[in-house]
């Protein structure tokens, strides 16, 4: 964990937490008489927090029942009770980006920030020490190529990059092959967004993780990145490229904004899938490590 | 794991046959999914209060008790009161008499704004104006690139700064660009932000100030969850805007967020982005939105994809050859390329009411599977032009070289010849009278 981690956290979820807490305190300040009006209230908190309406509904079924059995005595003790059921949903290892060495695919829908997600990891790792090898699978979107090009040199890491409109898969072939030149042992895929619902574009994503697995003695993994202001359509996303390539774990961006990211607990939830990144802010450091109980509490403010 | 709010509210009114009245209970029943049906959907939740109030409202008066099938009643308010909530369909945009005519595009970091102005850009030039775009997102690494190679691809001039140049400036300079290459419309693509990002707003609203745009359209990503409503909010304060451009419309989210904004900010939706494709932006229509957003399929667009994807000529020649049965494996395979240009099997079946979320799964189980077509189309395309026009004539050898041709197998070119006889031979009776068409007596469609 890198130092000041909590702080920076804090700062990115700072108005998650001072909106989500301060509804829950307003809430809560009512009193130990808790009646239906106010877990109805906690259930639209955590609905407010993209958590989804029977996921917001079965977790404050399950904290009823909690704070009955345990008498739980204040508002404090619900708060953080709310905060240890939602961490308790939560996992956040095996950490991929912790494997040495390995291959990972970046693989997500348009616009939720895997081109920025691969720059600020290569940057991390090559920090640390790592050699890193970039691909640019990103071969339809204009200017992607450059997108990512501009990341790679403000990280100082190597990017195999191809013309647009080349085959993606091609463009991995010859990022393992670089990879094995310079002896690296981190390669890290950026891939083009696409909808899950495209069949022909989800296929073709599995023949760029075919061509990864067959090039690379490294295991490969694959990383789902996960824009926090999603709604409930993250969990169809997630299922279908859980689906269609079996994904290893979730990097959450964009939780620098008032989103608070609930999606990616429902995600991590149902598919079993560790979250392993968060993006609090723009700066080429700010892809910071997950705690669970950490943004859990940042969650529901406790 | 989301049935549609019909299916749903079938099974709370399920215990009712017979009996005329609903209880209160059965009431809060159904209110309770509609409620989460609308929250599945990323409705925001206090949008989701009000609306829920309303329809409660009105579910409680009498034609509700009175009608045989209170499911569907409850269902029809829904549906009308979420597409009067959903506003007018307004999509056009609405031009001054000014020329040029200033657009300008703001919106959430990936919701699409640089897609979204060169598709308005193709979309003005189609209706006979002359567009210029101008890049001022100088922030994202290779935004101005992006613009620039969309530009590039229309054949639609971008106008771009010197680096460092500050955005309001280039705006500023983007607008004179126009008046002196006689452009017509500019379409000014923002820098994407978070929007608890003052300092972006606030440029945001220099650049507003700086060239007086006609219309101020925010870009949101159909998939966005509950915060829409806090960042519509913000951006309707802090630079305003007079309408939205709804992105990402070809996944399968049911887009919630247009109605959170529509309601919250009360600005009209006036497009939606169906496509990567450029040319794949739609008018507005409320009804549809209401629809999908309950999961309730949208039948008018699969229609009209259809009527775009078949031309009439073609489909009158289609109809005569198929009622003379003179139907050949080459007007089968018309037929499927014809089918297959309306969109992927999954997005035309998506358009089917009931049939809304039919995964890939479902649909290798019922048979329908996008690889299947594939595989029929190869196998037809292997055949001589005589073997497509008289069947009869491939024999075995032939179905093991138009096999091997396809890539395919000899039971797969079996299977096909008999599904193609078959076919003709049910043609033949419909012609001569004998076979019932539809379904039994009575079905809505």
């Amino acid at each position: 964990m890198s130092p000041g981690w909590t702080d920076r956290l804090t700062a990115g979820l700072h108005r998650t937490r001072a909106r989500v807490g301060d509804s829950i305190s307003q809430l809560i300040g009512r009193g130990p008489d808790l009646g239906a009006e106010f877990w109805d209230g906690l259930v639209d908190t955590l609905v407010a927090a993209d958590m989804g309406g029977a996921a917001s509904v079965e977790i404050v079924d399950a904290l009823r029942s909690r704070a009955r059995r345990d008498g739980l005595p204040d508002a404090d003790a619900v708060r953080s009770a709310l905060a240890d059921l939602v961490a308790s949903e939560l996992i956040t290892s095996p950490d991929p980006f912790a494997l040495t060495p390995v291959t990972v695919l970046f693989v997500g829908v348009n616009g939720t920030g895997k081109t920025t997600s691969v720059g600020k990891i290569a940057a991390e790792a090559a920090a640390q020490g790592r050699r890193v090898v970039v691909g640019s699978a990103d071969t339809y979107r204009a200017a992607a190529i450059e997108q990512l090009h501009v990341w790679t040199d403000r990280a100082g890491v190597p990017v195999v990059e191809r013309e647009r409109g080349t085959d993606p898969a091609s463009v991995v072939f010859e990022t393992l092959a670089q990879a094995r030149e310079v002896e690296a042992d981190m390669v890290l895929v950026d891939t083009a967004g696409r909808l899950h619902t495209s069949a022909d574009l989800m296929e073709q994503l599995r023949k760029v993780q075919r061509v990864a697995k067959g090039q690379s003695a490294f295991p490969v993994r694959c990383v789902l990145v996960l824009d926090a202001t999603t709604g409930q359509n993250g969990l169809a996303q997630a299922r279908a490229f859980d689906e269609a390539l079996g994904l290893d774990a979730i990097v959450l961006t964009k939780l620098d904004g008032t989103a608070r990211g609930g999606i990616a607990v429902a995600a991590s939830r149902e598919l079993r899938l560790p979250i392993v990144r968060i993006g609090v802010g723009e700066s080429l450091d700010d892809l910071q490590s997950f705690q669970a109980l950490e943004f859990a509490q940042a969650l529901v403010g406790a | 794991m989301f049935e549609n709010l019909t299916e749903r509210l079938q099974g709370v009114f399920s215990k009712l046959t017979g009996r005329g009245k609903l209880s209160e209970a059965e009431i809060d029943a159904a209110m309770r999914e509609v409620r989460m049906a609308l929250l599945e959907a990323d409705v925001n939740f206090t949008v989701v209060k009000d609306f829920v109030a309303r329809v409660r409202e009105r579910a409680v008066g009498a034609d509700v008790l009175r009608s045989l099938t209170p499911g569907q009643t409850v269902v029809k308010i829904v549906l009308d009161e979420l597409t009067a909530l959903m506003g007018t369909s307004e999509s056009r945009l609405a031009f001054s008499g000014r020329v040029p005519n200033v657009v300008m595009l703001v919106g959430l970091q990936g919701s699409g704004k640089t897609t979204a102005a060169a598709k308005l850009a193709n979309l003005v030039r189609k209706q006979g104006r002359r567009p210029l775009m101008v890049a001022c997102d100088v922030y994202r690494p290779a935004a101005i690139e992006q613009l620039v190679t969309l530009g590039r691809e229309l054949d639609i001039p971008v106008h771009r700064g010197e680096p460092g140049e500050d955005p309001v400036a280039i705006a500023r300079a983007g607008v004179k660009e126009a008046v002196a290459t006689m452009r017509d419309v500019v379409l000014i693509d923002t820098a994407g932000r978070l929007h608890v990002d003052e300092e972006m707003m606030a440029e945001a609203a220099s650049i507003r100030d700086a060239v007086h745009p006609d219309q101020v359209l925010m870009v949101v990503d159909a998939m966005t969850g509950q915060d829409a409503v806090a960042s519509a909010s913000a951006f309707s304060e802090r630079v305003d805007f007079d309408g939205v451009v709804v992105t990402k419309m070809d996944g399968d989210a049911r887009g919630g967020a247009a109605l959170s904004v529509r309601t919250v900010t009360g600005k009209p939706i006036k497009f939606v982005g169906t496509g990567e494709k450029l040319d794949a932006l739609e008018p507005f229509h409320p009804d549809r939105m209401a629809r999908r957003i309950l999961g309730m399929g949208d039948v008018v667009s699969l229609i009209e994809k259809a009527q775009e994807s078949v031309a009439d000529a073609e489909a009158a020649e289609l109809e005569k050859r198929i009622r003379s049965a003179d139907f050949t494996l080459d007007d089968f395979l018309s037929q499927l390329q014809q089918v297959r240009k309306m969109g992927s099997l999954q997005d035309v079946l998506g358009m089917i009411p009931g049939l809304g979320r039919m995964d890939r799964s479902a649909m290798a189980e019922a048979g329908l599977d996008e690889g299947a077509l594939d595989r029929t189309q190869a196998i037809i395309l292997s055949m001589s032009a005589q073997e497509r026009r008289k069947p009869q004539v491939i024999n075995g050898q032939r179905r093991v070289r138009i096999a091997r041709g396809s890539g395919t197998s000899v039971q797969e070119v079996n299977r096909l010849l008999d599904q193609f006889t078959q076919t003709k031979k049910l043609m033949r009776r419909m012609q001569s009278g004998k076979a019932r068409f539809g379904g039994p007596k009575g079905m809505p469609f």
